[in-house]
């Protein structure tokens, strides 16, 4: 790789547990590898169910995008209640009670299968608006994207990739997964070069740490850990990582004015400036990580 | 008249589910013959729009008449929207339900009578 050429990865933050430092890390990492690569940095919030990395970051908003899914909507003069609709959805979204056809939107994943196999042509498919997504900047370089699901709505995948669409893939991607190691989680993680996974060591953190881990090697998604609140609880997840061979990129100690610094909004390397280059170290050694694991497997 | 109950067994020995949309099974009993079918329930392992799937096998049974004991919002909709009468709180087994109801000792619900996916945190 060329001196002059950034190197350009995709890097998901997650954990498992919630509370680990997830957005600290990630937009710590985004706000570090802006000063190292100004104008090549993208912070992506891909938490739509809680977005918080704007509490963080301050980001100015220059668009707010609505993110459509498809529902049915039937003619009920043209339906002749067969019933074909209901037996072909998968989630019980639209279901023919005798005369009664009935929709259920908040359980409807937009598939189109009631609309496909339906023989008279009664199902239309019509938007539903389920979230947004919010594209700005912070400060003057570096660009910032956000999703929001709406409250009361459930499926928020389709809001998470709606945000995914976003991203320049010519540019460093670094994106604040959700907690938990559902949909949610997977769409986040799902194709980002690297995973980095953010733990506390107690054996809450670990339990969770181990799903995390089990979810990104399904995924086929390359990870380390980042020990969070070092000095807490024990060694449980220090021993596992060196049982299952996974790196420890950074060990973040247990110190009041990190809580105090979040509690103000502000991240890492505001708090101290030196973990600014421990943070570019870091993805210097992610990048190293990540090309030696494609010449491996044969990718150019 | 057909009439579905919920239920943990396939007869009308079988011990009555309170969990409607939830149930492992519906006996599906003929009132004039005291005949009984079980069928299963789709919204037994469904993680939401249970009450949706069980309204929907219901209704494919051609029963007129449900008898269970928590009737959550979803199953309520679209039993009653679908014109299907509803009894709740009953226990026992189902041929001592069905009795009850041909003797016109039960309530039909107005409301629901259970919170949105409750049966998902018990086991009947």
């Amino acid at each position: 790789m060329s001196q002059t050429q950034t190197p350009r990865l995709s890097i998901s933050v997650a954990a498992g547990k919630g509370g680990t430092g997830k957005t600290l890390v990630a937009t710590s990492l985004a706000l570090a590898l802006n000063d190292e690569y100004p104008g090549q940095v993208q912070i992506i919030d891909c938490d739509v169910e809680e977005p918080n990395a704007h509490l963080l970051l301050q980001p100015e908003l220059s668009e707010e995008a609505p993110v459509y899914v498809l529902v049915p909507q039937v003619n009920l003069d043209i339906c002749t209640r067969c019933g074909e609709c209901a037996k072909a959805c998968e989630f019980s979204a639209i279901a023919v009670i005798r005369q009664a056809v009935l929709t259920f939107y908040d359980l409807c994943a937009g598939c189109g299968a009631c609309a496909y196999v339906c023989p008279t042509g009664a199902i239309t498919e019509v938007e539903r608006q389920v979230g947004e997504v919010r594209v700005g900047r912070v400060g003057e370089q570096m660009d910032f994207i956000a999703g929001c699901l709406n409250v009361g709505d459930q499926r928020a995948t389709p809001v998470t990739m709606a945000v995914k669409k976003r991203i320049d893939p010519k540019r460093i991607s670094i994106l604040d997964a959700p907690p938990g190691t559902a949909c949610p989680m997977q769409e986040t993680v799902e194709d980002t070069d690297y995973c980095i996974l953010v733990t506390e060591p107690t054996p809450f953190g670990l339990s969770n740490l181990k799903d995390a881990v089990d979810t990104c090697e399904r995924l086929g998604v390359p990870r380390g850990v980042i020990i969070n609140r070092d000095g807490v609880g024990n060694q449980g997840v220090a021993d596992y990582c060196a049982a299952e061979g996974l790196d420890i990129l950074m060990r973040i100690p247990q110190r009041r004015e990190i809580a105090e610094a979040y509690s103000r909004g502000e991240t890492l390397a505001e708090a101290r400036p030196e973990w600014r280059d421990d943070l570019v170290e870091m993805y210097k050694r992610i990048v190293e990580i990540v090309g030696s694991q494609s010449v491996q497997e044969g990718v150019s | 008249m057909k009439v579905a109950v919920s239920s943990k067994g396939k007869d009308l020995g079988a011990p009555v589910d309170p969990r409607c949309g939830r149930c492992p099974y519906f006996v599906i009993v003929d009132t004039e013959t005291m005949t009984a079918e079980g069928v299963k329930n789709p919204g037994a392992l469904a993680g939401t729009g249970a009450g949706v799937a069980a309204a929907q096998v219901i209704a494919n049974a051609g029963a007129d008449v449900v008898i269970s004991t928590l009737v959550g919002p979803n199953t309520f909709a679209a039993l009653k929207q679908g014109g299907i009468t509803v009894y709740g709180g009953v226990g026992g087994n189902v041929e001592a339900v069905v009795t009850k109801f041909k003797n016109g000792e039960l309530q039909e619900l107005e409301d629901p009578n259970a919170e949105l996916d409750a049966g998902a945190r018990r086991r009947g």
